[in-house]
Order: structure tokens, then sequence, then C-alpha cells
């Protein structure tokens, strides 16, 4: 177990300079998740163009994996169809769960968080806002904030 | 003080960590440095061997069996706790019920008191920094009972505001149910003082004591508590076996908390009647082995000397806040008048997230607690999401506390900040 497979320099960057954090005055959806052992809350915004992500913005207050995690995804997820931020949403997880998987080379930003698997008290600390996206774009249609909690 | 021996007379915290055996092992190839006690407190070997003992010479069940083996598991059974009740001055050994951990005992009183004394329109008096076991229960039985739950407040220092005491109580408050010890601040209250006063109003109090009962001398008789609450495991003892003190008279008054055998003197198939307190309330077979052990941990305590063990505490806590206080971009919890502070220390760093920091504290093997601490409304009292936690015990050394500070500049480091030592 090595603490530098955790705190790697890209995350540590993703923590204290996050791109894209603050909230938008308009989002298509708002989701909020937290993880209330932990104290953990985020909330994910997302903006479309379409069916294509124009914009992703996250806030929240959380330790140094779930922040830097949610930085990252805002990234990466910018200019992807539902159905790709989907399919990387479903990669990220099975990354996260220990699995050899092949993430697209733009996206290797993401495989800084591979390490993470190893400590697997701070695997929900990974997937916070991948969850509470997912948990946005599957009530989508309903309108309106949506929260989840995880453990 | 040197190298971690300390200068009490009588008290070497050396020969002690000799007594626990889990105080040697490594974690990440380096020596454990175990400053979680508020969470759970590590077991000397005569606790261990207790639970060894028991279940290879005489394990059966008590109360019933007419053979030798029952018989010897009931007398060390009783006898663990008349042992507890000597340890905290109890008036007498059935006053003490054995529950499963403070939960469960505050829980009881709920149950067991709570349903007939607290009526609708009544008030219950608790503080802001209880934790959750000592709260959540109130607010059930508020609801239930349609009666009020008031809130004494804490305020910078992180002592409870104690002028505000006589508008709070009132002739309708039933109950105050306030912790002795703070486990996130480690503020000790000043409980005699509370109590006195609830008495002059009727109110009946209890005390969370799973913070103190471990770590400093108690007295019930002489708090004049009316309900006392503690947890085995925190003091040296297994875990899964708790305790209720209350008075006599209320103990006498009580309906039963659950059904079953053990706590009934006759039953019919429509009705039956109650055994005597304590079995009353101690349905079903009870946790034998982890009674017998925390009689152990009772035991070794006494031989150790509450007195003792809180002037070591003390001292660590001294040691321990005189260097954290010197850390660039820390923010300290709690009092600073050691009398009244019991051994737990929470602190924030800027820039680096609690769980950050118990994980880097981790990678050298200095377990803290990272979080809320079951104590949510004091965390948004602090207008902190979570802190760190190092909490003491009897075996606690400077050492430790120097590879705590360790880690904390590690931690720092790791998080990019400037290293400024002026210790």
């Amino acid at each position: 177990m090595q603490l530098n497979d955790l705190y790697k320099e890209i995350i540590l960057d993703h923590y204290q300079s996050p791109h894209n954090r603050g909230r938008p005055p308009h989002a298509d959806i708002e989701a909020e998740g937290s993880n209330p052992l932990c104290g953990d809350d985020v909330e994910i915004f997302v903006l479309f163009d379409g069916d294509r992500v124009k914009e992703v913005r996250f806030d929240g207050s959380g330790c140094a994996i779930s922040l830097a995690a949610a930085s990252m995804m805002s990234e990466v997820l910018e200019g992807k169809s539902k159905a790709e931020v989907r399919e990387i949403g479903d990669l990220f997880k099975a990354m996260m769960h220990g699995e050899d998987v092949d993430l697209p080379e733009e996206m290797e930003d993401l495989e800084a968080l591979k390490g993470v698997a190893n400590f697997p008290l701070r695997v929900k600390c990974a997937l916070l806002a991948w969850t509470t996206l997912e948990h946005g774009m599957a009530n989508e249609n309903v309108g309106g904030r949506v929260s989840i909690e995880v453990d | 003080m040197e190298n971690g021996v300390s200068d009490e007379v009588g008290y070497d915290v050396r020969a002690v960590r000799q007594d626990f055996p889990i105080l040697g092992i490594q974690v990440h190839g380096k020596p454990l440095v175990y400053l979680d006690n508020a969470a759970t407190s590590q077991k000397p070997q005569v606790v261990i061997d207790s639970l060894v003992h028991y279940y290879t010479r005489y394990n059966a069940n008590v109360h019933r069996g007419i053979y030798t083996l029952s018989e010897q598991a009931t007398a060390a059974y009783e006898n663990a706790r008349a042992r507890v009740a000597r340890f905290i001055n109890a008036p007498s050994p059935e006053c003490i019920i054995f529950t499963r951990n403070t939960t469960e005992a505050i829980n009881l009183v709920r149950y067991a008191w709570g349903a007939d004394n607290v009526r609708a329109g009544d008030e219950i008096l608790i503080s802001e920094m209880e934790h959750h076991s000592n709260l959540v229960p109130w607010q059930l039985l508020a609801q239930e009972q349609g009666a009020e739950l008031r809130f004494l407040r804490v305020n910078n220092e992180g002592r409870l505001m104690l002028d505000g005491l006589d508008v709070l109580i009132t002739e309708k408050t039933r109950l105050i149910a306030v912790t002795h010890v703070s486990n996130v601040l480690g503020t000790i209250n000043p409980v005699k003082g509370i109590i006195k006063k609830a008495h002059k109003y009727g109110a009946l109090v209890l005390l969370d004591a799973a913070q103190s009962v471990p770590h400093m001398p108690v007295d019930v008789q002489e708090l004049d508590c009316d309900f006392l609450a503690f947890s085995g495991h925190k003091m040296m003892g297994p875990t899964g076996v708790g305790v209720l003190y209350a008075k006599p008279h209320l103990l006498e008054a009580m309906r039963p908390f659950m059904g079953g055998g053990s706590m009934i003197r006759k039953v019919m198939l429509a009705e039956s009647t109650w055994a005597d307190v304590p079995q009353k309330f101690e349905a079903g077979t009870p946790n034998i082995a982890d009674v017998i052990a925390l009689g152990a941990a009772v035991d070794y305590l006494s031989d150790l000397g509450m007195a003792n063990v809180r002037e070591h505490e003390i001292q660590i806590t001294q040691y321990a806040l005189d260097q954290m206080r010197e850390v660039s971009g820390i923010k300290l919890f709690g009092p600073w008048e050691l009398q009244t502070r019991a051994g737990v220390v929470s602190f924030v760093l800027d820039g680096v997230h609690p769980h950050d920091i118990a994980q880097i504290l981790d990678s050298e093997a200095v377990a803290v607690r990272a979080g809320h601490h079951c104590c949510q409304p004091l965390m948004r009292r602090f207008n902190v999401p979570a802190t760190a936690r190092a909490s003491f015990y009897a075996y606690t050394t400077e050492e430790e506390i120097d590879a705590l500070l360790e880690g904390i500049h590690k931690a720092q480091r790791v998080f990019g900040h400037a290293i400024e030592r002026s210790v």
C-alpha cells in the first residue's frame, strides 16, 4: 500500500486548483450527492447542447480524492454524448473496483485515480461525483434538482 | 519527562504498555501508534485471558443450571456486576444493568423510564455536544410522546453555555440528558452543578459517561446522577457489553425493557410478572463472557488507579497541545484548561481534509479518527464538515505524540505546505 498511489501529483493539482468549480446560473441537470458517513458533499451541474455535454460544473466540500475526481470528471465529459457519458462512467466504476480497463487516450488523467482501488475505504470518495451524475442523468426527465446519499 | 516514561510516582507507562499485546505490533512496517481511544480502547492481556479462561474452563449459562459450571459462571457474572458497582461507587450491585453498549443503556432509559414519565408538553433538555446516541433516542421519545426538546448551546471554547440553564430548565423539564465528557472537544462538563439544579426543579439527569468512566474517577453517589451509561470496550474491556447505572428506586418503578427469559418471575399464557431488579432488565442469555472480562478490565484499571490514569492523560494532553498549537495552519478545538479537559484533541489543517490527514497518518502507522464523530450538530456548530481526532489513554506515550506530529507535518508536505516548526 503506497501513499503515492493515492496522492499523485495530478490528483493534488485537481484538488488544489479544481477545474470547472462553481455553480452555473442555469443547468439541465442539477444533482447533489453526499456521503453522510464522511460528511462529503458534491453538487454536479450539467449543461447540454442537444445530445452533447456542453459543460459540467461542480461544487462541494470533501477530501482530496472526492473533489479531484469531480474536477477530472467535469473535464473529460465535455463534448461527450449522453451515451458516451454513461459508457465512461461504467468504465470508471469498473476501474475503481479493480478491473483492468482501457480508457480512451484523452482521459488518461482519470487513470491517476486507478490507485484508489487499492484503498477500499476511499473508493466511495472517487465514485461520489460519478454516482451523483449518474443519478442526475437517470432523473433528467423528471426535472428539477435530485439528491442521492451514498455509503 | 523523557522517553515517554511518566514522572508520576508509581505510574510507569512503559510497564503499562507491556500489558497490551497489540501495542507491540507493526502496521506498514512501523510500530503501531494507536490514538483512537475515544472510539475504542486496546485490551490488556488479563482481559483477553479472562475471555479465554471462561470459554475453556467454565462456559455455561447463568442463573439456571444446578451444576458446578453454571454456578461458577453465575458467580463470576454477578461478581463482575459487584466490581463494576464498586468502580463507580454505586450503592449496590443491583443498580448495575448490563447492556450491549452505551447506546443500548440510553435506549433502555428511553423505553423503560421515558414512556411512563415523559408526557405531551413535557420537556427534555439535551446539549449541542451530544453524541448521536444521546440525542436520537430523545428525538424519538419526544416525537412519540409529543414532548419538546430543548438545547444547551456550546460556546467557541467548546464549553456548555450554562448561563442559560435557569431559563432552559422549567417545571416541565423531566430529563436532562448530557454528556459527562465530549468525545470531540474533550470538554469535561460541570455536571454536578447541572444535576443539583435539575433536582431543584424535579428533573432527572442522565449522564453519558462513555468518555469519562474509562478515563477518570467517577462516583455516582457524589455526582448524585439519576442515570449513567458507559461502554466496556472504551475502558479496556471487550466489545458487546455496556452498563446502565440507575438509582435503585427508579429501577424498581421502571417497566421492563425487553421481554423474554430471565426477566420474568411467573409466566402465564396471557400475562407475566417480572423478576427483581436487575434481572428485570436483562432478558435472554446475557453476554456472559464479556461481562466477566469487563470485571477483569475494571480490576486492571483499579490497580492502575483512576487518579493516576487521569493524571497521566493530563500530562500527555498538555504535551500534545503544546506541540500541536505550534503547527502552522492548524485549528484545535476544545478548552485549553487541562483540569476540565480530557485526552481528546480534535483538529483541522488548512488545505488538507481530515480524511486525507487520517490516511497519511495511517501510512505512518498512526491511527486517528476522521469524520463527524457521531456529532453532526456539533460539527455544524463549529462550521466544519469533519475533524481529525487524536484521543489518548493510560498507555499513550510522548513518543507517540511525536509520531502524530511527524505525521501531521508529512500531511502538510504531501499537500505542499510550507513546514514551519518552531518547536
